[in-house]
């Protein structure tokens, strides 16, 4: 099976209904993107699929075969995914940093949908868990994005 | 979180350690000798430190702790770990302000078990919020030896007389001359030096990086994706395994229906009986997962007698029944004056209950463990943990090998909580090395999330009694509190039966408020489920149960919480000056409801807990979740729920905060 992560094409040889997580983390050897809780929930194995974040710890790798994958290795190679990085460095958000791949990449998708989001289009978006309890440094780093 | 087997906080920390050169006359070769600052040979560094443990002082080595590199960038092996509460650059600040290095150009990882990491009472454990505070002292004086020794250094080498070189940030400096020397280019001829007998430290008003605010090392890794945690390490050839635990503790897998089919699953390497579990290894994860998943496993019932074996009518809606009903009076933690008398002679009695839920850690990144059989009879195992010599003994123990032919890495925690600490079938590397053994390989055990839920040591429910006797002024003269039930530390450590667990009344016994008649007690009763050190511990629930019912107290006195807090305590400085600068900080204390600048009602409550020594404070607010900002330091109340009240309740108004099932806990 060919993939596109980050930019680059890649063969995979894994079943179809394998999670795109376990083929990014196992077969690709990218393991910034996280297991969390296995079930959609957590979000800390969020990636880009066309631009759309997407939990792929769910989401079987044969689904995602045409579209192009952004995980958190590739998110400096994207202006909007670079500002993140910056304001979340600037903003001091991460402690233990688990679900940080989760969150800048939630971030990214958000900023590429809309430029200039609201509180609410923010609140509805970020909805990743943090159980250190960054969500304040992260709505102080996302008002600062949203202002462009 | 916790002190473990240390129930008291340090009241003197260790500071009398004088770090020391290795000195390679001593115990090896002077190829190796020259390991001090500047020579990279972490793991010989490591075996050396391990060969001289015995007379080894803690915190004293100086290469045991640091190696400067010759670009000036420095190593530095931390005594604890990170887990997000940003101990590796606290430590970086700390001994870079000495050593003249800053703290950005430090590289922090966890030091391995050693003698010379046991700053904690003698041993070692991240947690407890003893980090900084046990190994302050002696960081500082390690920074500063070093530093004095790079001068030294730099004395012999531009050959002038040391009082005039001075350091700044990765340099010194001769004024005289203008020349300079970089810490890098002096690392080597350092170390060849003995650390001075005493050194000064740096004066409080010259500090830059000590105290302010700097930067996270970690923060742009963590951002990009590039820490790397227990759960993403590889070792070569591995295999990966998964599991699944019997459904009650306590039961044995007795038959696998379909072990044929299961081990001709792709990637499926072999199946294993382990204690209480069955495990599949195969090439991938994934594969292992969705074996061990589809395996029909029959359960034996435990044996009886079996310790801690899960009864198969338990129910938390039952344990918390069973609490209610444990007969006092219990074991007293704290008795002033008499509480039972003063009750009799009180106005009015206000009596409640409170209770809060079992918990899992919820540490966002699961378990896992690598165990690799070295050909020379070592065990090399990387699993993520919070007192690492304990592993090495206990891992030790499980290989039936000896504790020096444990070879232990230490990532950065995907979160920890009190997690990591050993308790028994909860840590998954016995797993791990049993599995390795059995294949010949090395294996990656990874716990599904399932499986964590399933065998994670859980805060143990709490639930207090209380009672408060108030006078006639609705001031309260007697309190008599029951916290029932088992610490973290009666399971793991033993359990003194004549004595109240610290653990089980923290945050209920020794409250400052000057109550006159007190009597706190703990009723010992037994979880069935395996229990553990949780986030502040027996704080966690204790203090929000006793802050929650002082309010009560204060209502059925028709006195303000803020104002009866205040007065009780007026004979504890500290505490009420803590008390009002929260109230100044917080715009001024407002009971409320009242409407807030944005229209919003509102509401303000007030608690005061001091987990560990630590002053605490907290404002809830009633409209959304205050969360704490201050990275690792926050401490959060949630989930927790006042219940069962023998008379009847106070009805609260609807701007009142504390009903609301989310109330988080502003840090200090």
């Amino acid at each position: 099976m060919e993939l596109t992560i980050n930019g680059k094409k890649r063969q995979v040889d894994a079943a179809p209904d394998t999670p795109l997580l376990w083929v990014i983390r196992e077969e690709l050897g990218l393991t910034g993107t996280k297991y969390g809780c296995g079930a959609a929930q957590c979000g800390a194995c969020t990636v880009l699929a066309d631009g759309r974040p997407i939990r792929s710890c769910v989401m079987p790798v044969s689904s995602v075969a045409n579209q192009a994958i952004t995980t958190i290795e590739g998110i400096e190679e994207d202006p909007v995914g670079r500002r993140v990085v910056e304001a979340w460095v600037e903003h001091q958000v991460p402690q233990c940093g688990y679900c940080q791949s989760g969150q800048v990449l939630t971030a990214t998708a958000l900023l590429k949908q809309s430029a200039r989001p609201g509180e609410a289009e923010i609140a509805a978006a970020m909805v990743n868990l943090c159980r250190c309890g960054t969500y304040n440094a992260i709505a102080d780093a996302m008002q600062q994005l949203a202002k462009g | 979180m916790m002190p473990m087997n240390m129930p008291q906080l340090p009241e003197s920390l260790p500071t009398d350690g004088q770090p020391l050169n290795l000195s390679r006359r001593r115990f090896m070769g002077a190829s190796l000798g020259a390991l001090v600052l500047g020579v990279l040979l972490p793991g010989k560094v490591v075996r050396a430190v391990q060969s001289v443990a015995s007379e080894t002082k803690p915190g004293a080595r100086i290469p045991a702790f640091l190696e400067i590199r010759p670009d000036g960038t420095a190593l530095l092996r931390s005594p604890f770990v990170e887990g997000g509460q940003g101990i590796y650059t606290a430590f970086a600040q700390i001994v870079g302000e000495e050593l003249d290095i800053a703290p950005e150009r430090f590289s922090v990882e966890c030091a391995p078990p050693g003698a010379d990491y046991l700053l904690v009472n003698g041993a070692r454990f991240t947690g407890g919020s003893f980090s900084v505070r046990s190994s302050y002292e002696v960081m500082r004086r390690l920074g500063a030896s070093a530093r004095h020794m790079l001068l030294q250094a730099a004395a012999a080498k531009l050959e002038v007389p040391l009082d005039s070189l001075a350091t700044q940030p990765g340099i010194v400096v001769h004024e005289a001359s203008g020349r300079t020397l970089g810490h890098g280019e002096l690392a080597a001829l350092a170390a060849e030096l003995s650390p001075p007998e005493q050194v000064p430290l740096r004066e409080k008003k010259d500090f830059r990086w000590i105290g302010k605010p700097v930067p996270r090392l970690d923060a742009r890794d963590k951002s990009t994706g590039k820490v790397t945690y227990n759960i993403d390490l590889e070792v070569d050839g591995m295999l990966l395994a998964a599991v699944q635990h019997a459904p009650r503790m306590g039961g044995e897998p007795e038959a696998i229906a379909n072990e044929a089919e299961v081990r001709a699953m792709p990637g499926v390497h072999s199946i294993h009986r382990l204690p209480g579990a069955v495990a599949v290894v195969a090439q991938r994860w994934w594969q292992a997962r969705r074996a061990v998943e589809s395996l029909k496993i029959s359960w034996k019932e435990a044996a009886p007698g079996t310790p801690h074996a899960m009864p198969a009518d338990f129910s938390s809606a039952g344990m918390r029944a069973a609490l209610a009903a444990a007969p006092g009076p219990g074991i007293a933690a704290e008795e002033i004056g008499d509480a039972a008398r003063a009750l009799k002679q009180a106005s009015r009695v206000i009596e409640a209950t409170y209770d809060a839920p079992y918990l899992a850690h919820g540490q966002l990144e699961p378990p896992s463990a690598i165990a690799r059989w070295n050909a020379d009879g070592t065990l090399e195992l990387w699993l993520p943990n919070q007192a690492p010599e304990l592993f090495q003994q206990a891992a030790a123990k499980a290989a039936g090998i000896a504790p020096e032919q444990i070879i232990l890495h230490s990532s950065p925690l995907g979160g920890f909580f009190g997690r990591h600490f050993l308790y028994g079938t909860a840590n998954p590397f016995p797993q791990a090395i049993q599995l390795a053994k059995a294949v010949g390989r090395p294996v990656k055990l990874i716990w599904s999330r399932e499986e964590e839920f399933l065998r994670d040591a859980l805060r143990p429910m709490g639930l207090a009694r209380f009672r408060a006797g108030i006078d006639e002024n609705g001031l309260p003269q007697a309190l008599y509190a029951e916290a029932v039930g088992e610490s973290p530390t009666e399971r793991w450590f033993g359990r003194q039966p004549d004595k109240a667990n610290k653990s089980a009344v923290e945050g209920i016994a020794r409250k400052p408020y000057a109550i006159p008649n007190r009597r706190v007690a703990q009723v010992y009763l037994e979880h069935p489920p395996t229990i553990g050190y949780w986030r502040s511990v027996g704080h966690s629930m204790n203090d929000f149960f006793y802050e929650s019912f002082l309010d009560e107290v204060a209502d059925a006195g028709q006195q303000d919480p803020y104002a009866l807090r205040l007065r009780l305590l007026a004979d504890k400085p500290r505490h009420k000056a803590l008390l009002q600068a929260v109230a100044e900080l917080s715009g001024g204390w407002k009971r409320g409801p009242f409407t807030a600048g944005d229209g919003s009602q509102r509401a303000r409550g007030v608690a005061m807990a001091s987990p560990f020594g630590i002053r605490q404070r907290g404002r809830h607010h009633r409209r959304g979740v205050h969360r704490g900002r201050f990275g690792g330091g926050s401490r959060c109340l949630g989930g927790l729920r006042p219940r069962q009240h023998r008379q009847p309740r106070h009805r609260r108004g609807p701007g009142e905060v504390r009903r609301g099932a989310r109330a988080f806990v502003h840090p200090a």
